[in-house]
C-alpha cells in the first residue's frame, strides 16, 4: 500500500483546519460554555452572576423530578429502540423474501423517514386525541378509555409509538441492505441440512446481521435520547405530571422556558456524560460480541 | 411601462429618504394570525400619524418564545426597545433592574402625556410596584369567563338566558344536562393554573401567596393550599370521576375548546379573548356568556377576577431618540379610540376607563361582550385579588398543571397535590430570590 508522506509540518494541520474549526465552534465551545454555566447562578438577563460551584448539581441530584426524568428517559429509550428495531427487522425479513415487488415495498416503507419530527408529532396528536382522534374512538368500541392527557401510561405509549414509527424506515433500510449481503448459499445449505426457517433465522441470519444490529442500536439510542424532542414537544410536552419528560426535554424546558440557565447547564453536562458513558460501554463490551 | 417604472423608482427613493429621517423603534410581539394583522394595522396608524418615528413590529412566536428571544437579545446587546411579555413573566421582568425602563419613568423623562389614574386599577394593578408606579404598558389584558351552549341548555329544559352563578348550580345544571342527554359532559376549562387556581382564589378573595401575593417583595412565598382551594380541587376531582367535568390538558388546555365546539361539554371557562374564536367555531349552536361561578358559602365571593394576557416592557440600552418614539407610541396606544378598536376586535379588555366608555355602543350591540369587564370591575381589588407576582412563575404554572394531573390520575388527593404545589413552587421562588438579591 502506498503511503502519502507529508514533508511539510504545516500542511496536514492546514488541511484539517476547516474541520477542526467547525468542531471547535459548533461542539467544543458550546459544550465548554455549558460546563461553565453549570457552575453559575444567574438571573435571566445575566445582570447578576454568582459562582456557586457544584450547587446546581447537588440540587439536581436532590430533586425527585430529576430522578423521575432519568427513569423516564431509560424506559423511553429502551422501548423506542426495541420497538423500532424489532418491527423494522420483521418488515425487512418480509421484504427480503419477496422477489418481485420488494422495490415497491422498500420505497413505501422508507416514506415516513421523510416526515419532519414535528409533523409526525402533530400527526400522532391528531390520531390519538381523546376528543377528536380516530384511535380513541376505535378503542372506545373495545371499552378501552384512551386518554393520554391524564393517563401516564397512555402518554408514554403514545410518545414511544410516535418516536419508534419515525425511526422504522431508517432501520428498515439498513436491515434490508444487511440481509441482502448475507450469501443465500449459507441459508440454502442449512435448508438442505434440514434446518427450518425459524432455526435458519436465529442461527444464520441474525448472527450475520450483528454488525448492522449493533450499529443501529447505537444510532437508535442516540435518536431516542436526543432527536425525539420535537415529537414530545408536539404531543405531550413532557406530561402528564412529568410522565414523558425525558432529559433532553427537561433541559429545554428548564433553560429555555424557565430561564434557569445554571440548572439547565448542569443537566446538559450530566446528559453529555451519560451519552459518553453509554458509547464507551457499547464500543468496549457490546462490540466484542459483534462478528464482522 | 416606462412611466410605471419611473413612478416605482421615485416611490422607492422617497421611502428611502423618509426612512432615513425617521427613528425606527423595534417592537417584538407574540400576536400571530388575525390578532397580529390587527396589531400591524394599529402600528400603521401610528406611523402614518407622524413622520418622526417608525414603529417596526416583529412577530417572535409564542409568549415564552418572545420573552426568551428578548432576553437572549439583551444578553447580546441587540435588544428591541419594546417587547410584549405575558403576565406570568412580570416577576422576572420586574426583578431585572437595569434591564428595563419602567413605563412611568419613560413617560416622565420624555415629557409625554400620562395619567396613571386614567387606567383601570384592576388592569394596571398587576403591573404596578408597591409605590404605585406603573412598570409596563398594558396592551392586551384578558380575564376568564364562562361560555355556555344555549341550545343544549334549552334542550335540557334549562333557561338558556341564565348561566349558572354558583358552583352548586354548575353541578346541578350539569347533572340535568347529562341526564336529559343534551350533552355528555357538563363543563371543561382551559388554563387550570390561571382559571381554576389563580382566578379562583382572587374571585373568592383567598390569597395564593404571602405578602400581597408576592407584590410585597422577593421574600413572599406561595400559600395556595388553603381550605377553599383544596375544597375546589377536591370537587373538580369528584366531578371528573362523575363525568361532569372533563380535563382539557395542561397550560392553555388545547383539548378543552374542541370539547365545547363539538357540543360534548355544555360549558367552558376560558379567556375573554377567545370570544371571537368561540363564536367562529360555534356554528351549530348559540353561545351565552356568564361570569365565573363561585361558592356562595365563602365570605367575600364573588370578589373580582384577575387578568392575563400581556403588557409592553421597555428595555434599556437603546439610543435616546428611540425612547422618545416609544413614549409617543404609548400615548397613541392608550388613546381611547385605539384601545376601544383593539378591544372590540379581539375580546381583550379596554385598559382605560375612557376606552371602556367608548365601547358602550359595541357592548349594547354584542350582548355578553362586556362580561369580562364587568367581572374584573365587580369590586375594588383587594390584596388577594389584584394579581400575583412571583419569580420563576412560568415554571410554577407548569407545577400547578402537573400536580393537578396527579390529582386527576388519583395518585394524590387535593390537599396533597396543593401542598406539593406550595413546596415545589417555593423552592423555585427561593432560587429566584437567591438569583436576584
Amino acid at each position: 500500500m502506498k503511503r502519502t508522506i507529508f514533508n511539510n509540518q504545516l500542511l496536514p494541520w492546514l488541511l484539517l483546519a476547516p474541520q477542526l474549526a467547525i468542531t471547535f465552534i459548533f461542539f467544543i465551545w458550546p459544550a465548554a460554555q455549558a460546563v461553565w454555566q453549570s457552575f453559575l447562578r444567574e438571573d435571566a438577563f445575566g445582570i447578576k452572576t454568582t459562582f456557586v460551584g457544584m450547587e446546581n448539581y447537588w440540587r439536581l441530584l436532590d430533586s425527585p423530578e430529576y430522578m423521575n426524568s432519568l427513569q423516564v428517559t431509560a424506559v423511553f429509550a429502551v422501548s423506542v429502540t426495541l420497538l423500532s428495531m424489532g418491527f423494522s427487522l420483521l418488515l425487512a425479513v418480509a421484504v427480503d423474501r419477496m422477489i418481485k415487488s420488494s422495490q415497491i415495498y422498500t420505497t413505501l416503507l422508507v416514506w415516513p423517514y421523510a416526515v419532519a419530527p414535528a409533523v409526525a408529532g402533530i400527526l400522532w396528536w391528531f390520531i390519538f386525541n381523546p376528543t377528536i382522534g380516530i384511535l380513541p374512538y376505535v378503542l372506545d368500541q373495545f371499552r378501552y378509555d384512551w386518554n393520554h392527557i391524564s393517563d401516564k401510561g397512555d402518554a408514554m405509549l403514545l410518545v414511544v409509538i410516535a418516536s419508534a414509527w419515525k425511526q422504522i424506515s431508517y432501520n428498515f433500510l439498513f436491515f434490508v441492505a444487511g440481509l441482502q449481503s448475507i450469501p443465500s448459499s449459507l441459508r440454502e445449505a442449512a435448508a438442505i441440512d434440514g434446518a427450518g426457517p425459524v432455526k435458519r433465522f436465529f442461527t444464520i441470519t441474525l448472527p450475520l446481521l450483528s454488525p448492522t444490529t449493533f450499529f443501529l442500536m447505537v444510532v437508535n439510542i442516540v435518536y431516542a435520547m436526543f432527536d425525539t424532542f420535537a415529537v414530545i414537544d408536539s404531543t405531550t410536552e413532557g406530561g402528564p405530571a412529568q410522565a414523558t419528560n425525558i432529559m433532553v426535554y427537561k433541559v429545554y424546558f428548564d433553560g429555555f422556558v424557565g430561564q434557569n440557565l445554571g440548572s439547565s447547564g448542569a443537566q446538559s453536562v450530566i446528559l453529555m456524560l451519560i451519552v459518553i458513558a453509554l458509547t464507551v460501554i457499547q464500543f468496549r463490551y457490546v462490540e466484542k460480541k459483534v462478528e464482522y | 411601462m416606462k412611466l410605471i417604472l419611473t413612478g416605482t423608482a421615485m416611490a422607492v427613493a422617497m421611502s428611502v429618504t423618509a426612512a432615513n429621517a425617521q427613528t425606527e423603534v423595534q417592537w417584538w410581539h407574540a400576536m400571530g394570525g388575525e390578532l397580529g394583522a390587527k396589531l400591524e394595522e394599529i402600528v400603521q396608524g401610528f406611523n402614518d400619524s407622524q413622520s418622526d418615528y417608525k414603529v417596526v413590529p416583529s412577530y417572535k412566536g409564542t409568549y415564552p418564545e418572545t420573552m426568551t428571544a428578548a432576553i437572549a437579545a439583551f444578553r447580546a446587546s441587540e435588544q428591541p426597545a419594546i417587547v410584549q411579555v405575558f403576565e406570568v413573566g412580570t416577576g422576572t421582568m420586574m426583578a431585572a433592574e437595569g434591564a428595563i425602563v419602567p413605563v412611568h419613568q419613560l413617560m416622565e423623562d420624555q415629557g409625554a402625556a400620562f395619567d396613571p389614574q386614567a387606567f383601570l386599577p384592576q388592569v394596571v394593578g398587576y403591573y404596578t410596584d408597591t409605590d404605585g408606579n406603573m412598570l409596563s404598558m398594558p396592551f392586551n389584558s384578558s380575564t376568564p369567563i364562562l361560555y355556555y351552549n344555549k341550545s343544549v341548555f334549552e334542550e335540557a329544559g334549562l333557561d338558556p338566558e341564565t348561566p349558572p352563578k354558583t358552583w352548586a348550580e354548575m353541578e346541578e345544571f350539569s347533572k340535568q344536562i347529562m341526564e336529559s342527554g343534551a350533552a355528555s359532559c357538563g363543563f371543561t376549562t382551559g388554563w387550570i393554573s390561571w382559571i381554576q387556581t389563580e382566578n379562583f382564589s382572587a374571585w373568592h378573595n383567598q390569597p395564593i401567596g404571602t405578602m400581597e401575593n408576592g407584590f410585597g417583595g422577593l421574600d413572599a412565598r406561595l400559600s395556595v393550599n388553603g381550605p377553599v382551594q383544596v375544597k375546589h380541587w377536591e370537587n373538580l376531582k369528584k366531578w371528573a370521576d362523575e363525568g361532569i367535568f372533563k380535563y382539557g390538558g395542561p397550560v392553555g388546555g388545547d383539548n378543552a375548546p374542541p370539547m365545547f365546539y363539538s357540543q360534548e361539554c355544555a360549558m367552558i371557562m376560558n379567556s375573554s379573548a377567545s370570544r371571537a374564536g368561540v363564536l367562529a367555531n360555534a356554528t351549530d349552536f348559540e353561545v351565552g356568556f356568564g361570569m365565573l361561578p363561585y361558592y356562595d358559602d365563602v365570605e367575600g365571593a364573588p370578589q373580582n377576577s384577575i387578568i392575563g394576557g400581556a403588557t409592553l416592557w421597555v428595555l434599556s440600552g437603546r439610543p435616546d431618540e428611540e425612547y422618545a418614539g416609544a413614549a409617543k407610541f404609548f400615548e397613541y396606544l392608550s388613546s381611547p379610540e385605539v384601545q376601544a378598536d383593539w378591544a372590540s376586535f379581539s375580546g381583550y379588555l379596554p385598559i382605560t376607563q375612557a376606552a371602556a366608555d367608548q365601547m358602550s355602543d359595541f357592548f349594547t350591540e354584542n350582548p355578553g361582550a362586556d362580561t369580562g369587564l364587568n367581572q374584573i370591575t365587580l369590586n375594588e381589588p383587594t390584596e388577594n385579588s389584584k394579581g400575583l407576582r412571583f419569580g420563576n412563575y412560568v415554571q410554577i404554572r407548569g407545577i400547578i398543571d402537573e400536580e393537578f394531573e396527579q390529582l386527576m390520575s388519583g395518585s394524590k388527593d387535593a390537599q396533597g397535590a396543593l401542598d406539593s404545589v406550595v413546596e415545589r413552587g417555593n423552592a423555585l421562588i427561593e432560587e429566584f430570590q437567591a438569583q436576584n438579591q
